[in-house]
């Protein structure tokens, strides 16, 4: 702890931050820019001066930049002094003289922080009366605006994109005051986490392309603390709404988790939500149906039939407890590929009953080594892939505390780091994004992966299996490997249900339990395939191929099939057979699949942003998503559907549920891996001084107007059942609960800054601490053993390719899939295979080959790749018709007359 | 006696006073160009759309009486794909005015907005824009703003240079 006096008042502060921060954080309004509580200092924009006086007698002081200037104990410091006061203004003038004026047409908007800095300076006047400089615009591609007359020249964006994100195509270019930030050319921006520039960029130079669409300001957003949706991550967002459309997600601050990023997929994948193949009505047999004629043929289905359910790992815990309560437990089936059901249960196990504890993405950020197994982390958990690059980026040397160089001074840290960086081992079937910053990066099926891993766990612990047979030049690799891990202190292996691999996640953990037996502090993350993957294993049930054989042998003919497309978890051909047997197909889903089009009965169900409910993320925390507004159509939430039925059944349970907190303590009693699953956030009639938390921020408007087209009276706004957040602007303005916050604003401070009101010191924990809670700890008293079972190294086939899953942000995850800005950014299909196996088969780049994959014929245009193993081939998971979830298979290779016609084509070409 | 006498004189000269009461609606009332009555939504000097949709007006109105939803067309310009007051609400303020950095919404004299139904009183856009600049003539938001629209591209603006040239290396 240091004294210092600042403004005549003195203060008990911590070292080892600087000046900047520690006002903030004291609650002073110190205007700044080119500082990030992400990022750290550099200095850049001169915004943040404040004085500093050599002591107490010292009158005159001298201006610093307070983000380049560490606290000192005993320092006597100036925030509101004339001097500074005026220099402030002098700096926030300069930087606006060629502002472009066009605030009113600008995204950024209402939530800028350059507004809200000039407002804070008192700039209000201009007097520059020369000419502007203008640049030109560049197309980002589908999710970001460029509107460069903004730039204040912070540099924000590129130590972000550059530095944080490992981005490679956006730059400073020019010189002095033509300084100009964008790509070398017009083009779509390659980095996963380029739409995070939206809320990095303290202007509107970057603002989110798919909010244009249908722009709203900031103040006019409904807007509910949610969870994203779209991978195992379970990033906290806010969501937005108007005018019954969801227009924007946003980043929530979570410390454990996702900090102050999205990904893009994340970000982006929201349009789903208002897409036009969402289900708005219920209908029987195609026919859009009215309630009660759906609720009197549910009624009469229910009564005589013989009902099972498959759940989902993309709907919420009530949703998937509410049907298994509905069908009873013996007929509750898990809506995932037998496959998939199995490495969901292994990694659930591993965490559950192992010695070793699985870190949030904050604790693999500070890891000093990692060692990734099978996994393409950039593409199946971009978040986790986000906090793999800080870790690296770590200098832990020791080097710059040597010299006084604080963890905030990047300049200068950067400097003296150069290339050190911490060890990152990785085993993967192809090249990944990551692989820049390897130590070392191997190529090998998943058979090999899971093989290195052993090797690695017997040289760690030789009590561990070993390989048989294996090379010795993979041998010193793994020896590296495990040498690399037992140097460090908190290590952390990462692997996951990716490669589809269960020997893949047991060596993972195998690695991890001997250095754990080591002594070493190890977390083992393992990443899963949907957000609530998790979460649906730990209810317990069935496999689907019970399910598909219950309905066979006659046990069963109805189905009650939730938010699910079973196409995705099995054959075409096994999947349309199985629905076809069952008497009655009733769907509970948002948007139309091939599965709603084969159903009966298709009741809409709500998508997050019309729905309560709590997912569990790969990390074991649960968390609540809050309903963002109350759709107009008959959409509501499934388990309330359900709940709906189970009435008019007279259902014992269901009778007995009103809302979202009865399914929740139900759950909570019922469910042994789920026991405190009720205590995930305050009950529903949790209130601050009476009141409950708005959805609304204050200066919400419109509201005697929006509906006023439809009913000139107002109509009585929505109340909320099931939390304690209201649909209207009035409320509490103290600070809600983590877990209830619904965006983030102070008085002066609109923009995204203003996280930092609500955090206990700048860039730390919100002050309410994480929200969610975690569900897998490590235990103590493990009776887990090494896993054996290694398999067989790799042998390729002739004429056969061994096919597994790949996976891309853009496209690989179901509803991000179906968002308009999301789809111009997915591949086309395509298959993956090694150039010698190309030769193999003379094929070129984009050829057609022809495999037959469980004795159906599939045709993909090939791409060669230099690093995936010879013999094997990957397909891109979701985004072609050939079933994803029966890989890894054989794939015969059949000759293609395609090809040769290709080739034929091509040499006539050639010849001419 | 004396003061009836005087009071009666006294209301008999008022007869031939001027009249303060007109005889509206027969008659109609003066009243200045800055009197706050009926709202419009102007035009350009040429002709386009002034309101670029930047909800400022919807914010700043104490009664929540205006709704509207910003879009943009081929050209680059930003206009509001509808625009709402509820006539029911607004107290005539003038606060929407205030707060428009276009000059778009305008306060007119004019007052005669009766209606027997309530639901008649909620104008649409094509009840607010008119086809004159107003109160503002000469001003031309586009001409000012940075932003480019069709046959107003970067560094035409009022007080703009020309694009930089990133790639040069001029000091
Ligand atoms: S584009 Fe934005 S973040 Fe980048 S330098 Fe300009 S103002 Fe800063
Ligand atoms: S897709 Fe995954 S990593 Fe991306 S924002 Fe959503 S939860 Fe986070
Ligand atoms: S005059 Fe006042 S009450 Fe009426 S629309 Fe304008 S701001 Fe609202
Ligand atoms: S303030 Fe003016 S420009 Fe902005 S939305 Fe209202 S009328 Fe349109
Ligand atoms: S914030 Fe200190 S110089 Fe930019």
């Amino acid at each position: 702890m240091a004294t210092i006096i600042i403004d005549c008042k003195t203060y008990e502060v911590p070292l080892g931050k600087n000046v900047l921060e520690t006002c903030l954080n004291l609650g002073f309004d110190v205007p700044y820019f080119c500082w990030h509580p992400g990022l750290g200092s550099v200095g850049a924009c001169r915004q943040c001066a404040v004085k500093v006086f050599k002591d107490a007698d010292d009158k005159k002081g001298r201006l610093v930049m307070s983000c380049m200037e560490p606290v000192v104990h005993n320092q006597h410091l100036a925030v509101h002094d004339a001097d500074t006061i005026d220099f402030r203004k002098q700096v926030i003038e300069w930087l606006m003289t060629n502002h472009p004026h066009d605030c009113a047409v600008c995204d950024e908007g209402g939530s800028c922080h350059l507004q809200d800095m000039t407002v804070m300076t008192g700039h209000h006047e201009r007097r520059f009366t020369f000419n502007k400089r203008t640049y030109k615009n560049q197309d980002l591609g589908p999710f970001l605006n460029h509107e460069m007359n903004r730039c204040i020249q912070c540099y924000r964006c590129v130590r972000f994109y550059k530095d944080y994100a490992g981005g490679k195509d956006l730059d400073a270019y020019a010189s002095k005051n033509n300084v100009y930030f964008g790509r070398a050319e017009d083009g779509v921006l390659e980095n996963e986490f380029s739409g995070n520039l939206a809320e990095i960029c303290p202007t509107g130079v970057f603002t989110d392309k798919t909010l244009k669409e249908h722009y709203t300001r900031k103040w006019d957003l409904t807007m509910s603390p949610s969870i994203c949706q779209h991978c195992s991550v379970g990033c906290n967002t806010i969501a937005g709404e108007r005018y019954g459309a969801l227009r924007m997600i946003h980043n929530r601050f979570h410390e454990k988790i996702n900090g102050y990023f999205l990904c893009d997929r994340g970000r982006f994948g929201y349009e789903f939500v208002n897409a036009e193949n969402r289900i708005k009505q219920p209908s029987i047999n195609g026919d859009v149906v009215e309630r009660t004629e759906l609720e009197t043929r549910l009624e009469k289905i229910m009564k005589s039939a013989k009902v099972i359910g498959i759940g989902s790992p993309r709907a919420s815990l009530q949703s998937n407890f509410a049907l298994k309560t509905l069908v009873g437990e013996d007929n509750f089936y898990h809506g995932v590929s037998d496959h998939e059901h199995d490495l969901a249960e292994l990694a659930v196990r591993i965490l559950k009953d192992g010695p070793v504890r699985t870190p949030s993405t904050k604790e693999i950020e500070k890891s000093d080594a990692i060692f990734v197994l099978g996994e393409d982390l950039t593409n199946t958990a971009p978040i986790v892939a986000l906090a793999v690059r800080q870790a690296v980026r770590q200098d832990l040397s020791g080097e710059p505390e040597k010299i006084h160089i604080q963890g905030w001074q990047d300049a200068a840290r950067k400097n003296l780091q150069q290339q050190r960086k911490m060890p990152l081992y990785s085993a993967t079937i192809h090249e990944t994004k990551l692989d820049d910053i390897c130590t070392s990066a191997n190529y090998a099926t998943p058979e090999d992966i899971a093989r290195l891993g052993f090797a690695v766990a017997h040289c760690v612990d030789h009590n561990s299996p070993a390989p048989e047979h294996f090379p010795e030049a993979l041998q010193v690799r793994a020896r590296s490997i495990a040498n690399g891990l037992l140097a460090a202190k908190n290590p952390t292996i990462i692997s996951g249900a990716g490669c589809a691999s269960s020997a893949v996640m047991k060596a993972a953990a195998n690695v991890a339990i001997a250095l754990h037996k080591n002594g070493i502090v190890v977390g083992l993350t393992y990443t899963m395939l949907e957000c609530n993957s998790m979460g649906l294993t730990m209810i317990g049930g069935h496999r689907l191929s019970a399910a598909f054989n219950a309905v066979i042998n006659g046990h069963a003919d109805t189905l009650i099939l939730l938010e699910n497309d079973l196409f995705r978890h099995g054959s075409f051909a096994e999947v349309g057979d199985f629905l076809a047997r069952c008497k009655n197909v009733i769907v509970l889903d948002h948007t139309k699949s091939d599965s709603t089009d084969r159903a009966s009965v298709v009741i809409p169900a709500g998508t997050f942003a019309e729905s309560d409910g709590i997912i569990v993320n790969n990390e074991g925390r649960a968390q609540r998503f809050f309903q963002v507004y109350e759709s107009t159509e008959s959409i509501q939430e499934s388990w309330r559907w359900i709940i709906n039925i189970g009435k008019t059944l007279q259902h014992p349970k269901l009778q007995t549920w009103q809302n979202f907190e009865d399914i929740s303590k139900a759950m909570a009693s019922e469910e042994p891996m789920l026991q405190n699953i009720d205590e995930v956030n305050p009950a529903v009639d949790f209130r601050i001084v009476g009141q409950r938390i708005p959805r609304e921020p204050h200066r919400f408007s419109g509201r005697t107007s929006m509906h006023a087209h439809i009913q000139v009276s107002e109509q009585k706004p929505p109340t909320d059942d099931d939390s304690p957040l209201s649909y209207t602007m009035e409320g509490t303005r103290i600070q809600p609960p983590s877990a209830m916050i619904p965006f983030y604003w102070s008085p002066g401070w609109n923009s995204v800054q203003s996280v930092a009101k609500y955090q206990h010191e700048v860039g730390g924990s919100l002050k309410d601490g994480d929200s969610g809670i975690r569900l897998l700890e490590a235990n103590a008293a493990s009776s887990l053993v090494y896993f054996q079972g290694i398999p067989e190294a790799f042998v390729p086939l002739e004429h056969h390719l061994w096919i597994v899953p790949t996976y891309h942000i853009f496209g690989s995850e179901e509803m991000s899939a179906k968002s308009a800005s999301i789809q111009k950014r997915i591949p086309t299909p395509y298959l993956l295979i090694s150039a010698v196996d190309a030769n193999i088969y003379h094929l070129k780049e984009q050829d057609i080959i022809k495999v037959s994959i469980a004795n159906i014929s599939y045709s993909f245009p090939i791409k060669i790749n230099r690093n995936i193993p010879v013999g094997m081939a990957a397909l891109p998971y979701g985004l072609c018709d050939a079933p994803i979830n029966a890989l890894p298979e054989w794939g015969i290779v059949e000759t293609s007359p395609l090809t040769e016609l290709h080739d034929y084509v091509r040499k006539t070409k050639v010849q001419h | 006696m004396f003061s009836i006498v005087r009071s009666m004189w006294l209301v008999f000269l008022h007869m031939f006073k001027k009249r303060v009461t007109i005889q509206y609606p027969e008659q109609k009332a003066k009243l200045p160009a800055r009197w706050r009555g009926r709202i419009v939504l102007t035009r350009d000097p040429d002709m386009g759309e002034r309101c670029v949709g930047c909800y400022l007006c919807a914010a700043a109105c104490p009664v929540d009486c205006i709704s509207l939803q910003a879009t943009q067309d081929e050209s680059g310009r930003r206009y509001p794909a509808f625009f709402r007051i509820n006539f029911s609400r607004c107290i005539f303020c003038g606060y929407c005015e205030e707060a428009c950095p276009t000059y778009a919404i305008q306060l007119i004299p004019d007052f005669e907005m009766g209606e027997y139904n309530r639901q008649n009183l909620v104008y649409e856009k094509q009840d607010l824009l008119i086809d004159s600049q107003g109160k503002y003539p000469g001003y031309n938001y586009y001409k000012v703003a940075g932003m480019a629209i069709q046959g107003k591209e970067k560094g035409a603006a009022i007080n703009e240079e020309k694009p930089v040239d990133i790639h040069s290396l001029v000091p």
